[in-house]
């Protein structure tokens, strides 16, 4: 571990934290697409770091199901919900955040 | 109040108990007992130029089977508790307007979608990747195709058949190496060749091939359930 790996593990680290509070403080009002944009960023820093610590097979794994296919997931529900709650015969209440 | 001090207070000790593992932690010199067998006997053994791959498909081949298996279960349940949901009456929905961007550039990337997901699994045993992440890189392709055109219908039995073909095929390579080699899943049921060579380290190509169609497969049916859902 040089020292300019361990500044971008830092940076990386830090960077996935803050998207991890976005992800969980982004929920009030209409900025459920931010959250899901920002749980898939923390996966994509996660699978960086794995590549900082040279495991590519988890980091590919990581960077094709976890910010790939999840956050793809999510806004396909995303939009099935609203299109539900618009057109009115969703039996949840319409309450999606 | 209470209930949050708790919460902070369990958070703390957390971060105690990692930050002591984090400030304790020195990186081994050499490699272990096992490390140091598999990184000295891979290449002659199996033939694979990827250590990684030797130990998820031959050293360790059981695991990966179960991993599968569960997998299909999973898929499986999905689609069993999508399909009570769905109208047997193809209800129209509206269909929202997908964007000009998203139509054009879907027909350019996803062949190179397809295209990447068969050269990881094909090329499993010489770089990272393999069969789970090629699986999932065929996946992410069928759900871009399904975004463009959220109507289209794929064939369930096609996507059925090829997940059982691979699944009974990757058990019969598996039951073929107790007769042929070492034992099951042995990868020397065919000969292991050059180490770095396309075709090479036996039947670890093949098997991963077949796990990286079956994961896709798998995959596949989950997303294609969930856009066949109506709203009840």
């Amino acid at each position: 571990m040089t020292v300019l790996m361990t500044a971008m593990s830092i940076v990386f680290c830090s960077a996935m934290i803050g998207a991890a509070l976005v992800a969980i403080h982004a929920r009030n009002g209409q900025s459920l697409p931010i959250a899901i944009l920002a749980a898939g960023l923390v996966s994509l820093f996660a699978s960086v770091l794995f590549l900082i610590l040279a495991a590519p097979d988890v980091a590919m794994t990581e960077a094709a199901i976890g910010s790939g296919l999840t956050t793809f997931l999510f806004f396909f529900v995303l939009a099935r919900i609203r299109a539900s709650a618009q057109s009115g015969t969703s039996h949840s209440g319409g309450e999606y955040d | 109040m209470i209930k949050r001090f708790i919460a902070l207070l369990f958070l703390a000790g957390i971060g105690t108990i990692f930050a002591s593992l984090l400030f304790t932690y020195e990186p081994d010199t050499n490699l272990n007992l096992t490390a140091r067998y598999y990184a000295e006997h891979t290449a002659s053994d199996i033939g694979a130029a990827n250590i990684v791959t030797a130990i998820i498909v031959t050293y360790r081949g059981l695991d990966t089977l179960g991993e599968v298996t569960v997998l299909f279960l999973a898929s499986t349940i999905v689609g069993l508790v999508l399909a009570l949901g769905r109208k047997s009456g193809s209800a129209q929905r509206v269909p929202v307007p997908v964007g000009e961007l998203l139509t054009t550039g879907s027909l350019f990337l996803v062949p190179l979608i397809m295209l990447l997901g068969a050269y990881v699994f094909v090329n499993g045993h010489l770089t990272p990747g393999g069969g789970f992440q090629g699986g999932a890189i065929l996946a992410s392709g069928i759900l871009l195709m399904l975004l463009v055109d959220p109507a289209k219908r794929f064939s369930h039995s096609l996507i059925a058949t090829l997940e059982s073909f691979s699944g009974l095929s990757y058990v019969a390579l598996g039951v073929l190496g107790i007769f042929l080699a070492g034992g099951f899943l042995d990868n020397r049921i065919l000969p292991t060749g050059a180490l770095g060579s396309l075709v090479s380290a036996g039947a670890i190509p093949l098997i991963y091939t077949l796990i990286g169609l079956k994961v896709g497969a798998e995959f596949s049916s989950m997303l294609a359930s969930l856009s066949e859902t109506e709203e009840p």
